[in-house]
């Protein structure tokens, strides 16, 4: 329940049709995408500017509520589950693009901003914005920003936070600070803007942001390699990069992924195989041609049985998006699914999908594996019951020890779906204690009240860390 | 809501909702771009189908009430199935949509006049013919005696809401009681015969747009099929089901079935994407009926949209021709996301020579018409009609072609609410395609 005085306020500020603390209105934004993680909120704020914002944000220090900043609520890590209440905070008013420079190739936008929607805007001009996190249809920008989304090209154009350039952010005392730019050079003082992106609005709210931009690439290819042999194929992905070709989107599916992804799809996915490898080039001509040559002969080198190449642009995109939707198509399997965000560098991609394959067996799980296998992140997804308390027991050590796995080699906890609530247990495995403890100094001086999104990428004492959330 | 009705509502949701369906919903939001209610409501979870279905599973999980928000909440959606066919983890929403509806509607006493007004709509008239016949014929004396004109003259119609009040002038000119109560039901197909197949008449096809059905008999001709009508069948019960009055479909599930099952067919053809949708779930409706399980799926494997059956019988490749014009397409929700039917239409429309098809943003996007949701959702469904039309404009057609009635009079609505009635048409496929068939022949 919010206090009176502090609703009455808070309708001041945005008015009463921007509030909302019924029953039903807290219920649907209890949860995000992530499994088992739910929890009420007392209310539902909408502001309209960044100023309502600071207002807010000043009224919830005073009164010691937390904040939880959502967009789309598409995240898979409890990052917007508002797992210690307060307020949930929307972006819905402020979804505008403010301005395509074309002089300086950048976009400055709102944080509510479909990803869709920017990229589709600014391809319009001829321009380029990289970061294609899966759920890009339903996330917001601001959500990319907070959680530092990757994405299918990440390979090659890397992550959200290599094409932030700027932002405008409400710190947790209701200040507004601006950091960044769109100088290409500045290194006046702290990079408060790399600190931003992937805090998980743990230290302030972002309300503006500005991104580079690229030119668009001129030439696109796409090819499915098909294999029968799972190690083959993360063999492959290694040998293409110490080749030195650097592919733009490089895909891994197992089996049982390409199965359900084409009942949902119904493509034409090669079902019969045991793996396959999505990969695409794009750039100039020349170069594309070349570089897919010597990929498809890698594939074949690697024991391919078969390397296809999309006959048109509307098969190549029927392909990224079949693998978009791997994740939620697995969730026709079994009632829960519940996915991870293992990473390793890419050299030792075949190591860690054998391991994850020995680790569901021993502990007699369906575990799928797909994911960016380019970049080393890898999501293997395990398709269970919540409701079978004995299994989820052995869930939790299954992936306890895919993530041993991971940091063993070389890896880490989460690759692009960030730390939330749901791997905060694990923070101190890839950081140290000490890492832990020096980002834990940074939370505590922008946040001494802890009201920004409490509860998240801090864990408050080691614990199970699947555990039903209410 | 009073305590005993919530307290009703929440032990029979936990009774009767397929719970296994509502744990399938992952939550990962890719249904919520193409959800019109949640687009409209500006972003508002309450009115996605990923809020409604935490919202039905949190009743039944006893977390909140069933109070009038969560009935507001399942009000609002449309039924119009979009999210259906984008949900990766294959989530049957419309049927937990109808068992949450059919509960709650059971169980709690409405406001006196949307119950006047659904026990009229859904015992009084659409179950029987002869009654909808009556009534239509009633709407006619009304259009033919000048009483319309009268009606229009002193102003009662302002005491309707805008959307009724648009829709009054939209209706088509009805036939006469004779026409509707008379009529043939046994055709022969106008050459070789291919096909055998039984017409489901509709009840509200099969009076006020006896036209359109009477285009269809001939178009099913012309491809090359013997056509029956059976006289026992009865309104599909697509507006029962929908609206909460689950049982009452069932009872006409079973007249339809028996009515069909006696006739030897190929298959049992619908021209209205609504009635199809819901015929062809007959065997979902029905399966825990061990009488009447076995028979509902062989009739539910007989319904074909006639648009599917003209292209299966290459009725694309017959001369068809219009004026110089564009056309465009508005998908029927329930023939597309219910029956996955929408090639076929367009193949049809884009085999006219003379016209040029221009497909319009969206197309897909629910018209806001569905059932008589936008008689008691009036504000939403106009805001959904508003942006449809700015898509229709920006095609610049002339034609706006449609596959059910309801989605055929709300986009006449939509024409007239633009005042663009000198310049565009809508029309049901079926008229448009004979249209063009004959074009060419006389």
């Amino acid at each position: 329940m919010l206090p009176d005085e502090f609703k009455t306020k808070l309708v001041h500020i945005v008015g009463a049709e921007n509030v909302a603390d019924s029953n039903a209105s807290k219920l649907v934004y209890s949860f995000d995408a992530t499994p088992q993680f739910q929890s009420t909120p007392d209310g539902v704020v909408s502001p309209r500017n960044t100023e309502e914002v600071a207002s807010i944000v000043k009224l919830c220090n005073e009164y010691r509520i937390p904040i939880v900043p959502r967009g789309s609520g598409s995240n898979l890590s409890a990052g917007t589950t508002p797992t210690e209440g307060g307020i949930v905070l929307l972006f819905k008013h402020m979804n505008n693009i403010l301005e395509v420079d074309q002089e300086n190739l950048t976009v400055t936008t709102q944080p509510g901003v479909i990803t869709q929607q920017l990229m589709e805007a600014v391809e319009e001009k001829g321009l380029f914005y990289p970061p294609d996190p899966s759920s890009m249809k339903i996330s917001q920008i601001g959500g990319n920003i907070n959680e530092n989304s990757g994405g299918l090209r990440g390979l090659k154009y890397g992550v959200t936070r290599d094409y932030v350039m700027g932002l405008e952010v409400v710190l947790p005392n209701g200040d507004i600070i601006r950091t960044g730019g769109k100088l290409a050079k500045d290194v006046a003082g702290y990079d408060l803007t790399r600190l931003f992106v992937g805090s998980e609005g743990t230290l302030g709210i972002v309300t503006e942001a500005t991104l580079k931009l690229l030119p668009m690439p001129e030439e696109k290819q796409t090819i499915l390699a098909l294999y029968e042999d799972l190690e083959a194929a993360a063999r492959t992905v290694s040998q293409i990069i110490s080749n030195r070709i650097i592919p733009a989107t490089l895909e891994f599916l197992d089996q049982s992924t390409l199965q359900v992804v084409e009942d949902f799809s119904k493509i034409g996915l090669p079902t019969h195989v045991k793996a396959v490898l999505l990969i695409e080039q794009d750039g100039n001509k020349e170069t594309v041609e070349n570089d897919m040559k010597k990929i498809m002969d890698i594939c074949r080198e690697n024991d391919a049985v078969e390397v296809n190449s999309a006959k048109s642009v509307a098969e190549a995109e029927a392909l990224r998006t079949a693998r978009r939707a791997a994740l939620s198509a697995l969730a026709r399997l079994k009632p829960t699914t519940i996915l991870e965000d293992a990473t390793v560098p890419r050299s030792n991609i075949a190591k860690m999908v054998a391991a994850i394959n020995t680790i569901a067996n021993k502990y007699e799980l369906d575990i799928c594996t797909f994911g960016h296998a380019g970049d080393g992140n890898l999501h293997p997804t395990c398709l269970t019951d919540v409701r079978n308390k004995e299994e989820i027991a052995r869930v939790e050590h299954a992936f306890e020890e895919i993530f041993a796995v991971a940091v063993e080699l070389g890896g880490t906890i989460t690759g692009e779906h960030g730390v939330g609530a749901m791997k905060a247990p694990y923070l101190h495995w890839k950081l140290g204690e000490e890492g832990v403890s020096a980002m834990l100094n940074v939370k505590k001086a922008f946040d001494p009240n802890n009201i920004m999104n409490p509860g998240k990428v801090f864990a408050k004492s080691e614990r199970k860390r699947v555990v039903v959330t209410r | 809501m009073k305590a005993i009705e919530k307290q009703r509502i929440q032990q029979q949701f936990q009774e009767k909702m397929d719970y296994d369906e509502l744990l399938n919903c992952m939550r990962c939001g890719f249904c919520l771009p193409s959800c019109p209610t949640y687009i409209e409501s500006v972003q508002d979870e309450r009115h996605s189908p990923r809020g409604r279905i935490a919202l039905m599973k949190a009743v039944v999980d006893g977390e909140i009430e069933p109070d009038e928000e969560v009935k507001r909440s399942l009000d609002m959606c449309l039924g119009c199935r979009a999210c259906e066919p984008v949900c990766p983890s294959g989530v049957q929403y419309g049927h937990l949509l109808e068992q949450a509806r059919d509960i709650i509607y059971q169980n709690k006493t409405s406001s006196p006049s949307a119950k006047l007004m659904k026990h009229f709509f859904f015992h009084q008239l659409f179950p029987h013919q002869n009654r909808m016949i009556n009534f239509t014929s009633l709407l006619g004396l009304y259009q033919r005696s000048g009483m319309q004109k009268v009606a229009r003259k002193i102003g009662v119609m302002n005491l309707l809401p805008d959307s009724v009040r648009t829709m009054e002038k939209v209706l088509p000119n009805v036939p006469t009681k004779h026409e509707m109560k008379y009529r043939e039901r046994h055709f022969q197909p106008k050459d070789a015969k291919k096909k055998r197949v039984a017409f489901f008449s509709g009840c509200l096809m099969d009076t006020m747009f006896l036209e359109t059905n009477k285009s269809s008999i001939k178009l099913l001709q012309y491809a090359g099929c013997e056509i029956v009508i059976p006289d026992q069948q009865a309104c599909c019960g697509a507006l029962h089901g929908h609206g909460g009055e689950k049982e009452k479909a069932k009872e006409m599930a079973k007249r339809n079935i028996q009515a069909f099952e006696e006739e030897n067919i190929d298959y049992i053809i619908t021209n209205a994407g609504g009635c199809g949708a819901f015929l062809v779930d007959y065997d979902q409706l029905l399966k825990d009926d061990k009488e009447w399980a076995e028979r509902a799926k062989m009739f539910a494997s007989k319904i074909k949209d006639i648009t599917s059956v003209l292209v299966e019988l290459e009725f694309h490749r017959q001369p068809l021709s219009l004026d110089d014009e564009v056309i465009t397409y508005q998908d029927s929700c329930h023939l597309r996301n219910g029956q996955k039917t929408f090639m076929e239409p367009r193949t049809l429309l884009s085999s006219i020579y003379g016209a040029t098809y221009v497909e319009m943003k969206d197309a897909s996007r629910c018209c806001g018409s569905a059932g008589i949701y936008n008689i008691l959702e009036s504000e939403m469904s106009m805001q959904i009609l508003d942006y449809k039309m700015k898509q229709t404009v920006a095609t610049k057609a002339k034609t706006v072609v449609t596959a059910n009635p309801g989605c055929l009079l709300q986009m006449k609505s939509g024409i007239e609410k633009e005042g663009l009635s000198d310049q565009v048409r809508a029309v049901h496929i079926v008229d448009l395609l004979l249209e063009a068939y004959e074009n060419i022949r006389y």
